[in-house]
């Protein structure tokens, strides 16, 4: 039920809108719960609302944390 | 694609599980639980408990939103659905789910009546506004995730003045579910739990913060989790050592999604249109105060449940169509959602009850820890 993907946005529509790209597959999502989104930024995608714009920073960080040895 | 596939890097999930295995003490257990269905869907479909020390034990939690809606609920949805000139609209998980006398979303459609399954509340603005001589009833279930979406389809509809949308809300709350599995055993001098695996999708609406009062109330150590094995196993680590310790604080592991603070554009819209309701019972869990919202009164004229006044039967739970209302007696389903039972230690589970022929809700959610069990276990 709490299933969220990350999307990429594509393109900005009107209405808060946009088209983002999930595993190959362009959908329009709404933004109505996001401000400031851009073309290239990555969302959290919960039934066809973006619910926060994903951290890439934070993703990089995360990986990095997984492969560093464990001291 | 990108911001999944290398979290499920096997390879690295082989690292952390050494890490874990080094870090567990051999002499104590640990009995972590998932609160998240999306979660115990992860750990089977990645075998993540093979890759666990067995002193490490996953429990699974109430995390699962259909799981958790008592069968009166699914009742009232049928008998929406029902009405005459009435279009229901439901997530697709919710059309198997058993009611009372046989009865379920899917039945009552083979009978006539309009169920839409839909993926996106904001189709049933959509159905609204295209179908304007029929009443649209949206079946709104879910956690303080899926809480928002349903709340700009109330604006929505409010600014735009439909007539024909109305609200079956059925949205219930996060932290009352983690107390109503700790509290009891708190009273009862037990200790259930060592570590949870708190949500994440609901944490990206409210933040880490409203978990800081669990963790220290009931000396539990938190980790807000992602949804990928790597997430998962990175969590499970950071508990184990924080157990370790004797620390009990709240850490966040899915911080490319969540922040202290969530979403607070969501929150705002959710305070908006909801209200906290007195009471609200939850499969397995019974009645818990302040856990589940109801829509304001100031508007009322979207909520269905003020426009529909539901049979007694259906409000009540105690009859419908002249059969008493109650869950299978033999199912596990309540002991399953609180992490007393494993699923295979339910007499139903896989004869006769499946994913096919469901009796109970943790296995027609996708979700419940039975449907995981059944899709990925293997069979003995």
């Amino acid at each position: 039920m709490c299933l969220a993907l990350p999307v990429k946005v594509e393109k900005m529509l009107e209405d808060d809108l946009a088209i983002v790209e999930l595993s190959g597959v362009k959908t329009t999502i709404s933004l109505a719960l996001v401000d400031d989104v851009q073309v290239g930024d990555y969302l959290i995608l919960h039934v066809g609302y973006a619910l926060n714009k994903l951290d890439q920073e934070e993703a990089e960080e995360t990986l990095k944390l997984f492969a560093q040895d464990d001291s | 694609m990108k911001y999944i596939s290398e979290f499920r890097s096997g390879e690295l999930a082989r690292k952390i599980a050494e890490e874990i295995a080094k870090a567990v003490k051999p002499e104590r257990e640990y009995r972590l639980m998932e609160f998240c269905g999306g979660h115990t869907h992860t750990i089977f479909r990645y075998g993540i408990p093979d890759l666990l020390p067995p002193n490490v034990r996953m429990l699974h939690g109430p995390g699962c939103p259909v799981c958790v809606l008592p069968i009166k609920r699914i009742n009232a949805a049928i008998e929406l659905a029902l009405l005459p000139n009435t279009i229901l609209c439901s997530y697709g998980d919710m059309l198997r789910v058993p009611g009372s006398a046989q009865m379920s979303l899917l039945k009552a459609k083979s009978q006539g009546a309009d169920i839409r399954m839909i993926y996106s509340p904001a189709e049933a603005i959509k159905i609204a506004q295209s179908e304007t001589d029929k009443q649209i009833i949206f079946f709104a279930v879910g956690f303080e995730t899926t809480t928002p979406p349903t709340a700009v389809i109330l604006d929505q509809a409010n600014n735009l003045a439909l007539k024909n949308l109305f609200i079956f809300c059925n949205h219930v709350l996060t932290p009352p579910a983690v107390k109503g599995i700790l509290e009891p055993a708190r009273q009862a001098g037990r200790k259930v739990l060592d570590g949870l695996i708190g949500p994440g999708h609901v944490s990206v609406i409210t933040g880490s913060k409203p978990y800081e009062s669990l963790a220290e109330n009931y000396q539990v150590p938190i980790t807000i989790s992602g949804f990928e094995p790597l997430d998962i196993l990175q969590s499970i680590l950071m508990l184990v050592k924080q157990i370790n310790t004797g620390s009990h604080q709240v850490e966040n592991q899915y911080t490319r999604a969540v922040g202290a603070e969530g979403n607070k554009k969501a929150q705002a819209l959710m305070a908006e249109y909801f209200e906290l309701r007195d009471s609200f019972e939850w499969r397995g869990l019974g009645e818990m105060p302040f856990s589940a919202l109801k829509i304001k009164a100031q508007f009322k004229h979207l909520d269905a449940e003020q426009n529909f006044p539901l049979s007694e039967a259906a409000a009540s739970g105690s009859k419908l169509c002249g059969k008493i209302v109650g869950d299978n007696k033999a199912c596990e389903c309540p002991a399953v959602l609180t992490g007393q039972k494993k699923p295979t230690q339910c007499k139903l589970f896989n004869n006769p009850c499946t994913p096919e022929n469901p009796l109970g809700s943790c296995m027609v959610s996708s979700e419940g820890a039975c449907a995981a069990y059944y899709a990925y276990q293997p069979m003995s």
